[in-house]
């Protein structure tokens, strides 16, 4: 196995969320898909630290797991928020601040 | 997996605190802050959290000066994450001084009986069982006033404090980011108050809570893109500091492909944040439902951060490879100008308006960020001081016109102020043209300088453009005079609130800088020009 398959396995769930993230409506569904770009992000970041031969790339996906983690819990509490007033968590029903 | 193995012993980096003392002063006591609001009762929250944001922003200010005044030209530290030279030491003044500024907007109850923030949570509960769906909606505006018991003083959530602090941490960090890596956790430790904040405001807090959401799933969007970049230009560089990715860019053996990439998701990620060009649409929805002292503190902070962070990306790390983005920049700028200045000319929402003008703004900025020259460095930094205090004090002016229903930010509202409000009219009249650049204001010296800087790096082209642009956005700023001293006033029409101790500080020192900045800038460009980036 050469490492540039798990590139490729990581580019195409980054691709796979931004689309997800640009079509699906409920607001949970689109933070996901954005957790689902991080993820895909870590998955390159250990491939090059193994074609590199270095360690930091690891490390760095630790850092990106803590950063992933500190965003969930704002982001949930947002979308609660939103959701309590709202009734709905979809994006499309978000949409008084327009022109 | 043999290079486990070979690894040595860590060794602590050294650290060089008086260089960092700013930085670890905010953020300390952005902790203690923390702890303020878990154990003193509510009613004594509000001084303790007001005097200890306006001390720590004091304190930091003095740190800032005694290293400046002594210290040595330029160093980095905590393993070369962190880069404390002359450019870094300017855009943590401004930020500070700006934080100094947005405080004091936040802090102000008198305009907003209680504070422009959310009373306290259990009002709050209240407000989501009774008046669920409607919010948002003139003549609502009895439901969301809690008070408490009907004796008791206006109280406000207090949250909003750390949460400033917080930002400006990151802010500071973002700056003086040595690595993509620490730029990355400062990017996020910038955003995530600042989304929270977003959705805090006392009146219309649907619009608030929407203006939360949009930011904060854009805003997550724009973070992952910058770190797919930062993955990429690791595999290509096999580091992620500055200098080291500069020294690759001429050597390494990856295909040049994963470097290209890599660059445009970071400038994707890093756009997004100084609401460049079409990477802006959040900017105009974030700008209006945020609290109006949340969007100056936003306006005026972030841009400072943003571009601070794009200038030394590109002429840190990608300085030697300018030929081969440069062109793609070009189309980002004349984008944001065109952007910024042509739909700015449609828009009936004062906010929304200047959410538009900072959009332009945000492409003249671009200009001379692209410049990697010593002029560029000191025209964009010199720009960034004086948009953000002209834009501080713009919404300071902002959150004052109100009506029974919160603020009047409609342009059709505003017809006629100058008949009910000289002073406040002339204030802004001086602010907008200090946006649109007339000379005697800060903003006329900022273009200036940096579309000379522009125009010496042979990107006359662009200087064309973006003069044409800065002409017809001159005609949005000037419609709104016209509309303030030529109309007459609605008979409905706002009042102009008498504002606080804290709110009239904040507006005048806006006013008082973007006045000396235009009238003697050479002290201001002095500091600018002092020296360039380390690495």
């Amino acid at each position: 196995m050469t490492p540039t398959y798990y590139l490729l396995l990581s580019a195409l769930l980054f691709a796979i969320g931004a689309v997800g993230v640009l079509v699906r409506r409920n607001a949970i569904v689109v933070f996901m898909c954005i957790e689902l770009m991080l993820n895909a992000v870590n998955l390159t970041l250990v491939t090059f630290a193994r074609i590199n031969g270095r360690l930091d790339g690891q490390v760095m996906a630790f850092f990106v797991m803590v950063v992933a983690a500190a965003e969930v819990v704002v982001g949930l509490a947002i979308i609660m928020s939103i959701f309590r007033t709202r009734r709905t968590a979809s994006v499309d029903d978000a949409n008084l601040l327009k022109y | 997996m043999s290079f486990i193995a070979q690894a040595t012993p860590l060794e602590a980096p050294p650290i060089d605190y008086g260089a960092i003392a700013p930085l670890l002063i905010v953020l300390g006591m952005a902790c203690i802050s923390v702890l303020v609001e878990a154990f003193l009762p509510r009613h004594q929250r509000w001084p303790v959290q007001v005097a200890l944001s306006l001390v720590t922003l004091v304190a930091a200010g003095l740190a800032l000066g005694l290293y400046a005044g002594t210290g040595p030209d330029g160093i980095t530290t905590l393993a070369e994450a962190i880069a404390v030279d002359p450019p870094t030491l300017f855009l943590w003044g401004t930020l500070l001084a700006l934080a100094l500024g947005s405080v004091l907007l936040i802090a102000d109850r008198s305009v907003e009986p209680g504070g422009a923030f959310l009373a306290s949570a259990e009002s709050r509960a209240a407000v989501a069982a009774g008046g669920g769906g409607l919010g948002g909606r003139p003549g609502k505006s009895g439901e969301e006033r809690g008070y408490g018991s009907p004796d008791q003083a206006p109280t406000m959530q207090t949250e909003v404090f750390p949460f400033t602090l917080f930002a400006l941490g990151g802010m500071m960090t973002f700056v003086a980011a040595n690595d993509l890596l620490t730029m990355f956790i400062a990017l996020e430790v910038l955003s995530l108050p600042l989304y929270l904040m977003c959705g805090l405001a006392r009146r219309r807090r649907l619009l608030s809570q929407e203006a939360a959401v949009k930011y904060f799933l854009l805003g997550a969007f724009a973070s992952a893109f910058f770190l797919y970049g930062l993955a990429l230009i690791y595999g290509y560089a096999g580091t992620v500091k500055f200098p080291e990715i500069a020294d690759a860019v001429v050597a390494s053996p990856m295909s040049d492909a994963l470097l290209l990439s890599g660059l445009a998701l970071l400038v994707v990620g890093l756009m997004f944040k100084g609401s460049v060009g079409p990477f802006h649409t959040w900017t105009p929805d974030v700008y209006q439902g945020a609290p109006t002292p949340v969007t100056a503190f936003m306006a005026a902070c972030t841009k400072v951060a943003a571009f601070g962070g794009i200038l030394r990306v590109l002429h840190v790390a990608f300085g030697d490879s300018r030929w081969e983005w440069r062109g793609v920049l070009w189309a980002v700028a004349i984008a944001s100008m065109a952007i910024g200045a042509v739909i700015g000319l449609t828009q009936t929402d004062v906010k929304r308006m200047v959410a538009y003008s900072s959009v332009a703004h945000a492409g003249f900025l671009l200009l001379g960020a692209m410049s990697i020259t010593e002029q560029g460095v000191s025209g964009t930094l010199f720009y960034l001081l004086a948009y953000g205090f002209t834009t501080l004090a713009v919404f300071g002016v902002i959150s004052l016109v109100r009506d029974a229903d919160g603020e009047a930010t409609h342009l059709s509202q505003w017809a006629g102020l100058a008949k009910r409000s000289p002073v406040l009219a002339a204030v802004m009249t001086f602010l907008l043209l200090a946006l649109a650049g007339i000379p005697l204001t800060s903003g006329f010296t900022a273009k200036f300088a940096v579309f000379a800087a522009a125009l010496e790096d042979g990107m006359a082209p662009l200087v064309v453009i973006a003069l044409i642009a800065s002409a017809v956005a001159a005609f949005f700023y000037i419609r709104v005079i016209v509309l303030m001293y030529f109309s007459e006033p609605a008979a409905d029409g706002p009042a102009v609130t008498v504002p606080g101790a804290f709110t009239t500080a904040a507006i005048t020192l806006g006013v008082l800088i973007t006045l000396v900045l235009g009238i003697v800038p050479t002290l201001a460009l002095g500091w600018a020009g002092a020296g360039g980036f380390v690495g």
